[in-house]
């Protein structure tokens, strides 16, 4: 079976919405080729997670999902990803409002040099005019979206710098919550922090697909088994093999895969 | 207890003693010859410092006493005037540089330039300004003064300012980028505020360095012996001051010269202090 197949085979078996659909997807860091003919669908309103060894294409995808390799020079991508129809890989796409509908989390906190308050509010600000009071509620909902709320309530105009490393990635993600995209990408979210913080941030995944598709890269096995919905293992710049996460961590269908999965390789 | 120690020990031992005895010495000497200037300059120059030299005009000659406050006036004036026009041009240049050219033709070449602008004597600077500024109106003026020390300060403020924005790391960027936001908006409110004190550094630094330039000035400001704030006039300034009341035979001229340098030496300790104070913050933030 190959890989479109099995994409469209996890689409149709549960007969749902697909977010964003790659469709023979080649990505190139200059000569080098990262992505060879990926083909999958991401279900909307569903977590799905990428896993495969370090270089194997994962975070390269995500990053084309936003259009994020379009700031370097040199890389490029070839094929369709269709965002609810539209192929955002057109040349016109506006690459702004993609990315303010299609958010991303990356690996290392980034909170940026400004109170927690404004750290929520700079990307509500870019696309949104709200009163003093809204831009309040929006905080406040965005920070209790990422479990933060009641750790900085009475310190919002604090640095975002001041937190933890922990918090400051929980503010990433009500950053990241608060323009109220479609799509939250999520680029090794937890692979710098602690247990305890990692285990608030799983909960807030599955807290947030209730109504954000996602779509989450790890290294962490357990992770994508506790918590996706669909899972793709890909290795050396190809997707290898993708389902129903039960399917792909209790019947795989790739030796590949299985080998991966029990630690045989990788 | 005696340790065992091996010939080849005791040699490298001699030649670490000897390295770092070399290195002392170079070093003393430098320091020796940085006090011996502070002790000059203190014990000539504090014998002036007093209310007077703030309060009164530069002297005529063969009059006794006077201050240096026309020159304090006039360049606290061309310096502040060449920073209001500097500080804007370098940081907006600093942020293309960084921001927006990275490595297109244009930016190199502007890089290259800047760089020779800074090592640039700065007499070849103030004939510059002399040429197009002087020479075309027919008078020399405190305006001309200030261009020509706009001049030297602009690329030390581009060069900081591109130097300071780049370690701001891109992953810092790419999170603004993938909120949406424009590169314009990026580049001033997200990477230039997580430089904002390195930029500062800069600005304090590249204050300190025109400070003290007198050779652009004795083209294009000139001196006066009078109080004037007409920049459209020829205006006095401290180095320039410095430079005629050093060599002239009068002592009190003479002493206002050392209170003059002690004066410029002192904002420039108080400038470089505060340039370390805003940088200690940025490492501890």
């Amino acid at each position: 079976m190959n890989a479109s197949a099995m994409a469209a085979s996890a689409a149709t078996a549960t007969a749902q919405k697909n977010a964003l659909e790659v469709r023979n997807l080649n990505f190139f860091y200059g000569k080098f080729q990262g992505l060879k003919n990926v083909t999958l669908d991401i279900v909307e309103r569903k977590v799905t997670a990428f896993i495969g060894p370090s270089g194997c294409g994962k975070s390269t995808l995500l990053r084309t999902l936003n259009r994020m390799y379009s700031l370097y020079p040199g890389q490029r991508a070839e094929g369709e990803i269709r965002f609810y129809g539209q192929n955002i890989l057109d040349p016109k796409q506006d690459l702004n409002l993609l990315r303010a509908r299609i958010g991303m989390v990356f690996q290392k906190p980034t909170p940026f040099p400004m109170t927690i308050y404004d750290n929520i509010a700079f990307g509500v600000k870019l696309y949104e005019n709200l009163s003093r009071s809204e831009m309040d509620d929006r905080v406040e909902w965005a920070l209790t979206k990422a479990a933060l709320w009641n750790e900085v309530k009475d310190k919002l105009g604090q640095n975002g710098m001041s937190l933890s490393g922990g918090q400051q990635q929980r503010l990433c993600i009500a950053r990241s919550v608060a323009v109220k995209p479609s799509v939250l990408l999520l680029d090794e979210p937890t692979s710098a922090l602690d247990p305890i913080s990692t285990g608030k941030v799983e909960e807030l995944v599955h807290e947030l697909k209730k109504d954000y598709t996602i779509a989450i890269v790890t290294h962490n096995m357990q992770q994508a088994a506790r918590c996706s919905d669909y899972t793709a293992y890909m290795y050396l710049g190809e997707l290898i093999e993708y389902g129903a996460t039960e399917q792909i961590f209790f019947k795989p269908t790739r030796t590949e895969t299985e080998d991966y999965i029990t630690g045989r390789f990788g | 207890m005696q340790m065992d120690v091996s010939p080849l020990y005791r040699r490298r031992r001699r030649a670490n003693l000897i390295g770092l005895s070399l290195s002392m010495l170079a070093m003393s000497l430098g320091l020796v010859a940085l006090l011996w200037i502070l002790f000059v300059l203190f014990s000539n120059g504090l014998a002036a410092l007093d209310l007077s030299l703030f309060t009164q005009d530069t002297p005529a000659p063969g009059s006794e006493g006077g201050g240096l406050r026309n020159a304090i006036v006039g360049s606290l004036m061309m310096v502040g005037l060449a920073v209001l026009v500097s500080t804007p041009v370098g940081i907006l240049a600093g942020v293309y540089l960084s921001e927006y050219g990275d490595t297109s033709k244009t930016a190199e070449f502007t890089r290259f330039v800047t760089d020779i602008m800074l090592s640039a004597p700065s007499i070849v600077l103030g004939l510059f300004v002399y040429a197009i500024a002087v020479a075309t109106v027919g008078n020399f003026s405190g305006y001309a003064g200030s261009l020509a020390l706009s001049l030297i300060a602009i690329p030390v403020v581009m060069r900081t300012t591109e130097n300071m924005l780049r370690l701001v790391p891109g992953s810092l960027r790419e999170a603004a980028f993938a909120l949406g936001a424009p590169r314009w908006k990026v580049s001033t409110l997200v990477t230039l505020r997580a430089a904002k004190s390195g930029v500062i550094t800069g600005l304090l630094l590249a204050v300190a360095r025109i400070s003290g330039e007198t050779a652009p000035l004795l083209f294009t400001a000139l001196n006066n012996q009078f109080f004037s704030t007409d920049m459209g006039s020829p205006m006095a300034n401290l180095p320039v001051v410095i430079f005629q009341f050093a060599m002239s035979p009068y002592d009190n001229w003479i002493s206002l010269a050392w209170g003059g340098a002690l004066l410029i030496t002192l904002a420039v300790l108080a400038l470089n202090i505060l340039a370390r104070v805003f940088f200690r913050e940025k490492v501890r933030a």
